[in-house]
């Protein structure tokens, strides 16, 4: 009778665990088959580096490459921005902060991470947008910039998370025998404590990344969502994410305009997904 | 006799627990001088006082005065970098930090600011410990490649590198197999000539046969320091006589 028991709750454990992969499966293969349609009307080159994007003119100009821009200045900005706070945060957190700090540090960065995007979008948009537009002289503060600062706001929580679990996770020895060597503390943490968890730390920036790319609605509402090919980082810019969810709800089922949505949607599974599986890489070989 | 260090009054407090009780001692140059006791017994926080590593420890208390070269180490304005410096230690898993062989050698010389010469230091160090007939070829290898011996071997090449002159072995040999931990004592033998070491251990044999004084410590206080072969065939105090001849510990 307990045998089984036994083999009913593992082969329910089974199937749920199956479940889970085949479900992806199924996404996978629905944005496959909505989205490879599009290249029977253009190129995979022209889709990828085709300077326009006009959807509905006739005929349509379906080239993400503005898009793909869009995307990358704004993580680009928002990684230069988060990664550095970011990292010297988990520094700080992990081997500075007095113990006190350090929790109500963390209760504020778990607080951070709890903020729904679209509040931070509205926040964005009534602080940071017209701060932007008076300082830069700017026609309109929807910018690249002002994405990228909101999005760093994003990545933050997790790239503190992960780096600073990371730092815990470096053997205590490692920094005993540098302080018995004469080591300052400071000369500890740069020389071996981060470079013992940098691997770790890598894998965080990789994932907090991969935070901003997917990250949507913030981005529609700050960026401007003009889609061209961005000069500058005060330009208004519109993102792979953010074109999805702006035109899905006005493309006709089946038209040419649907399909490229879901190109698109394959274009950001793809790059996901390679930035996981890379942080995924390096979290492995921390382990090690 | 030259003391090196000397310790009076010491009394050292973990927050409300009383880790080390009105510890006297004095101890010589370029003698290896051994701490032996049962498990919890201070032994290790006693050696940690010598190079103030117990500062990393929160709401450690300590007061006495234990003088090293005249200076007294636990005055306020003593400066742990230079302390340190030349006060070495050794611990009881080796931890050679995640860098190459050589980095792990001169690392010691780069944080105290020295940059320029440093071959001939790395080649003297590797040869104190004779590692370097063996590694001279893979310098730039990752120390976390070497073995265990090797491993505890590079740890006291790295002390040498900055010239301590006191080096403090927490269970050095703890990890390692009995061959290694011959070749290890044999090393330490070699090293007397030019440093004052001081060892914890909770292996006797290995106290009675590397060490020229001895101390036993039990619940904290100092029992009786002597000469190791008077602590190991007559013992002035029967708890000391108790834990030679294995009645407990």
């Amino acid at each position: 009778m307990r045998k089984f028991k036994e083999f009913i709750i593992e082969k329910l454990i089974l199937l749920s665990g199956l479940t889970s992969i085949f479900f992806v499966v199924l996404i996978f293969l629905f944005l496959l088959k909505e989205g490879l349609s599009v290249f029977q009307i253009v190129t995979p080159c022209d889709f990828l580096f085709g300077k326009s994007w006009y959807p509905i003119s006739e005929p349509a100009q379906l080239g993400i490459l503005p898009l793909m821009m869009g995307s990358l200045i704004i993580t680009l900005g928002a990684t230069i921005i988060s990664v550095p706070i970011g990292v010297a945060c988990a520094v700080y957190i992990a081997e500075v902060a007095p113990s006190r700090i350090k929790e109500i540090l963390k209760a504020g960065i778990e607080l951070l991470a709890a903020i729904p995007s679209v509040v931070l979008g509205f926040i964005g948009m009534m602080t940071l947008v017209p701060w932007i537009k008076n300082v830069f002289h700017l026609p309109t503060g929807l910018t690249a910039l002002s994405g990228s600062v909101m999005l760093a706001f994003m990545a933050m929580p997790t790239i503190v998370s992960i780096a600073e679990d990371a730092l815990y996770s470096v053997p205590k020895s490692y920094k005993e025998g540098a302080l018995a060597l004469g080591a300052t503390h400071w000369q500890t943490i740069y020389r071996i404590i981060v470079p013992a968890a940098s691997s770790g730390i890598l894998a965080a920036v990789m994932l907090g990344i991969g935070r901003v790319i997917g990250e949507t609605m913030a981005v529609m509402m700050i960026t401007g969502n003009a889609a061209v090919i961005p000069t500058s980082i005060l330009q208004p810019v519109r993102t792979l994410t953010a074109t999805i969810a702006a035109e899905m709800g006005e493309a006709v089922v089946g038209s040419e305009h649907y399909f490229a949505l879901f190109a698109i949607g394959i274009v950001l599974f793809i790059i996901s997904f390679i930035i996981n599986v890379t942080s995924d890489l390096f979290l492995h070989r921390e382990r090690k | 006799m030259i003391p090196k260090i000397q310790v009076s009054n010491l009394n050292l407090y973990y927050s409300t627990f009383h880790a080390l009780k009105n510890i006297n001692v004095t101890l010589e140059a370029k003698k290896i001088t051994a701490i032996i006791g049962p498990s919890g017994c201070g032994k290790s926080t006693l050696l940690r006082v010598f190079n103030r590593m117990n500062d990393l420890v929160d709401g450690v208390k300590t007061t006495g005065e234990v003088f090293i070269d005249g200076n007294n180490i636990l005055a306020t304005d003593t400066n742990l970098v230079d302390l340190r410096k030349k006060v070495g230690m050794v611990f009881q898993r080796p931890n050679p930090f995640p860098l190459s062989i050589y980095e792990n050698v001169i690392f010691g010389l780069k944080v105290h600011g020295i940059k320029k010469n440093l071959d001939p230091v790395v080649e003297n160090s590797l040869k104190a410990v004779s590692l370097w007939d063996g590694l001279k070829d893979r310098l730039k290898k990752s120390a976390l490649s070497l073995t265990l011996e090797e491993k505890q071997r590079l740890c006291i090449a790295r002390l040498i590198a900055v010239k301590s002159d006191i080096v403090l072995m927490d269970e050095p040999c703890s990890s390692l197999d009995p061959q290694s931990t011959t070749r290890i004592e044999e090393l330490m033998r070699e090293l007397k000539k030019e440093y004052s070491i001081v060892i914890v251990t909770h292996n006797m044999q290995q106290a009675a046969r590397v060490s020229d004084d001895t101390g036993f410590m039990l619940l904290g206080e100092l029992i009786e320091f002597n000469k190791t072969e008077v602590i190991f065939t007559k013992p002035h105090d029967s708890r000391t006589e108790g834990y030679i001849t294995g009645r407990y510990g």
